[in-house]
Order: structure tokens, then sequence, then C-alpha cells
């Protein structure tokens, strides 16, 4: 097992990333099938223009937002962040887009909400992994709103500075680098601003295995697979396994948001 | 017909089977070391032969019902599939050994901890004893407790077929199939003691 080499700088790791075609080829996108070339095959057959989001609950400005009017209100920044799988392997992606925030202030949010939920879009005829009961269709993430408004989650629209591959979730997906990947909800239609903790997808499917938080925590093992240590994508038959970071190495940035709470309780 | 196949099969020699068993093994190590085997080779070669292995166990569990139903004698073939499977059972575990966990202390603690991984585990281990007493000289010694021992390809298909279930996320439909699979081989086994009510019934 190796340490990890890598620094945060401003927002970026200063990994190496992995290629276009490792991203881009190896996901974990159920709507599309379970196998990880899966979506890389069949996420073709959707369509993601026209787009909309509908922005609701606890908002000052509820409705439907399309995505060409959020686009042209937001700055396009790059993000090169790390990202950890719950099934321990990881890989360094270098996305496009803005902060979270700047869309929630676009909706203005109200005082009284705490959670946001996402939730993904469901169109069978599209996305044929849907077709079958695999999860609880459509597919349900959440945040605190703390965690929501960090500035270092995301909304990703793009990867390597071209277009989002649908298989990465286009046009819209979130990313929350320093938790598990399936908080990082893809093809986001519906954002709800709530005063409850929404019950996401895994969590509701096996509430053993996945929690609320799901932090990146090598000090919490999961009844699946041990969180120690994970495997780069890319790094080759021989490569050595390298060691998890706790909170996938943002400590610094985020650690405050968990302060006093209970980690191991809290997954 | 399947009396001309059975003559026809009693000409055919097994060692073929042995020498051909090496050739998936070899090919995934080649296409995973030179990147044709995908994004994640070491996962894709650990998954790849582990279900080589299972259809293998579950083919040599098809030998006896063949026999009984069609008359298709293939037992001369048996051993053969079973020491195969055994070969991609421990090939499997290798690959998660040494390419995948590789640290000595998580492999011991996933074996133990991990449900998915336990089961898998135990699965081997059952199978161990069998492919040990292979060889024609253990089956005279043991004699009647040789086929008592050999039962245990039972348990070891079926803890196969829940690993396989397990490790994946949520009921996915490849694993539950192979588990039916290898219940109804089992299954086929057994006379039924009480059929005429039921034939009625239906």
């Amino acid at each position: 097992q190796q340490m990890p080499q890598f620094d945060i700088k401003g927002f970026d790791t200063t990994e190496e990333p992995n290629s276009f075609e490792e991203i881009s080829g190896y996901n974990n996108f159920y709507e599309f099938g379970t196998g990880k070339d899966d979506p890389a095959r069949y996420a073709s057959a959707l369509t993601t223009d026209p787009w909309a989001v509908e922005i609701d609950g606890l908002v000052e400005r509820p409705g439907s937002y399309g995505l060409g009017d959020i686009l042209a209100k937001m700055d396009i920044d790059e993000r090169v962040y790390r990202f950890r799988c719950v099934e321990a392997w990881s890989m360094v992606i270098p996305w496009n887009g803005f902060e979270l925030r700047q869309l929630l202030e676009l909706a203005g949010v109200q005082p009284s909400a705490k959670y946001v939920r996402f939730e993904t879009l469901f169109r069978p005829e599209e996305m044929r992994g849907q077709r079958s009961p695999i999860l609880d269709w459509p597919y349900v993430e959440g945040l605190r709103l703390d965690e929501a408004m960090h500035p270092l989650t995301f909304m990703a629209t793009g990867l390597y500075g071209k277009e989002l591959p649908n298989q990465n979730g286009a046009p819209l997906r979130l990313v929350v680098p320093w938790k598990y990947g399936f908080k990082s909800i893809k093809s986001v239609v519906k954002i709800t601003l709530q005063e409850k903790q929404p019950v996401n997808t895994w969590k509701a499917t096996n509430h053993r295995e996945y929690g609320f938080y799901s932090n990146v925590n090598p000090e919490v093992s999961h009844p699946r697979w041990s969180q120690a240590s994970e495997r780069r994508i890319g790094a080759g038959v021989f490569a050595s396994r390298i060691a998890t970071v706790k909170f996938n190495g943002y400590e610094e940035q985020v650690g405050d948001l968990y302060r006093g709470m209970d980690l191991s309780k809290n997954y | 017909m399947i009396d001309a196949l059975n003559r026809a099969l009693r000409k055919v020699p097994t060692w073929p089977l042995y020498l051909a068993a090496l050739l998936p093994p070899a090919w995934y190590f080649y296409a995973a070391v030179t990147g044709r085997l995908g994004i994640d080779p070491v996962k894709a070669m650990e998954h790849k032969i582990g279900l080589l292995g299972l259809q293998i166990l579950i083919a040599s569990l098809c030998v006896t019902p063949l026999r009984k139903y069609l008359g298709l004698n293939l037992l001369k073939f048996r051993r053969a599939l079973g020491l195969i499977a055994f070969f991609y059972i421990a090939l499997h575990l290798l690959v998660w050994i040494v390419l995948d966990v590789q640290i000595p202390s998580q492999i011991i603690a996933d074996i133990y901890k991990r449900p998915y991984i336990t089961i898998g585990m135990a699965g081997f281990a059952l199978m161990i004893p069998l492919a040990a007493t292979s060889y024609n000289a253990a089956i005279r010694k043991l004699g009647k407790n040789w086929r008592r021992l050999h039962k245990l390809v039972y348990p070891a298909v079926l803890l196969g077929g829940v690993h396989f279930v397990m490790l994946r996320k949520g009921w996915q439909i490849e694993p539950l199939a192979y588990l039916l699979i290898a219940v109804l081989v089992l299954l086929v086994r057994f006379p039924r003691k009480v059929p005429q009510k039921r034939f009625r019934m239906s």
C-alpha cells in the first residue's frame, strides 16, 4: 500500500487526471445497466436537449429552469477533483461546471430550508436500466444545506473542456468530491429545498451499507468493502493499492462541517 | 442418435480438455497486461475467471442429469470439469489476493468480516478435499466414502451462486439466474416422492 502523493491547490488536486477514455468508459450509472461499460454502450439513447431543472420547495423563485438559461448566468470553471467510489476504486477527474451554490442562489433559498434533495431523470424509454427494478427509480440523493453551499460542491456540465458525456450524467450532474461517488447524482432534473433529511436511493435500498452522509472515511468500515485503501483506475495490473484519505483528501476544506459528529454513526 | 453420440464420445480423450482449460486464463492475463481487457483489467480478470469457474462447476453437475434424463453419457469428462472448475476458482482467488486486495491484513479481515467473501471462501474450501481426492487411487481407497465426500460439491456450488448474488449491489438478474440454475441442477438429482397430487393440481 502506498500513501497518495498530492496537494489540493485552490480547488485542484496536483495528481495526474485519468484519461477521457477511462472517465467516460468506466461508470456506475444503473439507469443504463449494472455493468461498468453499460453506460458507455447505452447512454447515447438519452436526449439531453431540451433540458430543464425543476427547483421547488423552500425557495423564493420556484419553477422550471431551462438549462440554457442557467448556463447563461453561470461562470464555467474547471475543477480537477479526486473521485472515490464506495467500491474502493478511484480516479482523478477534470470537471467543467459551476458551484451548486450559484444555482441555489438563482432560485433563492428560504431560511427554513435545511436540506437539498436531488432527483435524476426517469425516462425508461431512453434509460434501459430503469426498465428493471434494480433500484427504486427515480434515483434520489441529498445534501445538508451547508454541504450544498460549500464552494467544493459542484454542478458539472463538462469533462476535459468537452461536453459532458451522457454516461457521466449529462447534461448536468452533481459532484461532491469528499463523498463516495454515488452521492454525486447524475442527469439532475429536480432540486427540492426542504426541512427534512431526504432519503437517498442507496440508503433506502440498504441502510446498513449506505448512509445519508457517505463521507469518504478509511476509519469507518463498510460491510461490503474495506474503505482503508483503494485502487486507482488506470494504474495498471500490477499497481499497488493506495491509502484512502479521510474526506478523500479534503479534510482541511470540509472537516468543520462535521465537527462534533460521530462519523461512525453518521456514515 | 444418443447411442451414436455416446459411442463417438467413448473415443474422445479427456486430456485436451485440460489443455484447453489453460487458454482462457492465459488469454485474460495477456489481455490484461497489454491493455485489452478494459479500463479496470484487475477486476475484469477476477470476475471473468470466477464466473468461468462457476459455469464449469455447474456444467460438471449437469453430467448426472444428462445421463439420467437423456441417456447422454459424459461421465468420463466429469473429473476434468470438476478439476478445471477448481483451477479457475483458485485462480480467481489468487487474482483477488495478489492483484486486487494485496494487503495481507485486509485480505484476512475481508474473509471474516465481509459475508459475501466469507461465503465464497467457504465454497472454495469445500472444493479442496474434492480436488485432493480426484485421482484413481484415492477413489479406490475411499470406496463408498468417496461418493459421500464428493456430495460436498452441492453446498459448494450453492455457496458460489450465493457469493455471486451478494457481491453485486442490489438484486441483479444475472447472478440470480446462475443461482437458480445451480439449485435446479441439484433438485433434478433427488427423486420426487409425492408427484401425483402435484400433477393433478396443475
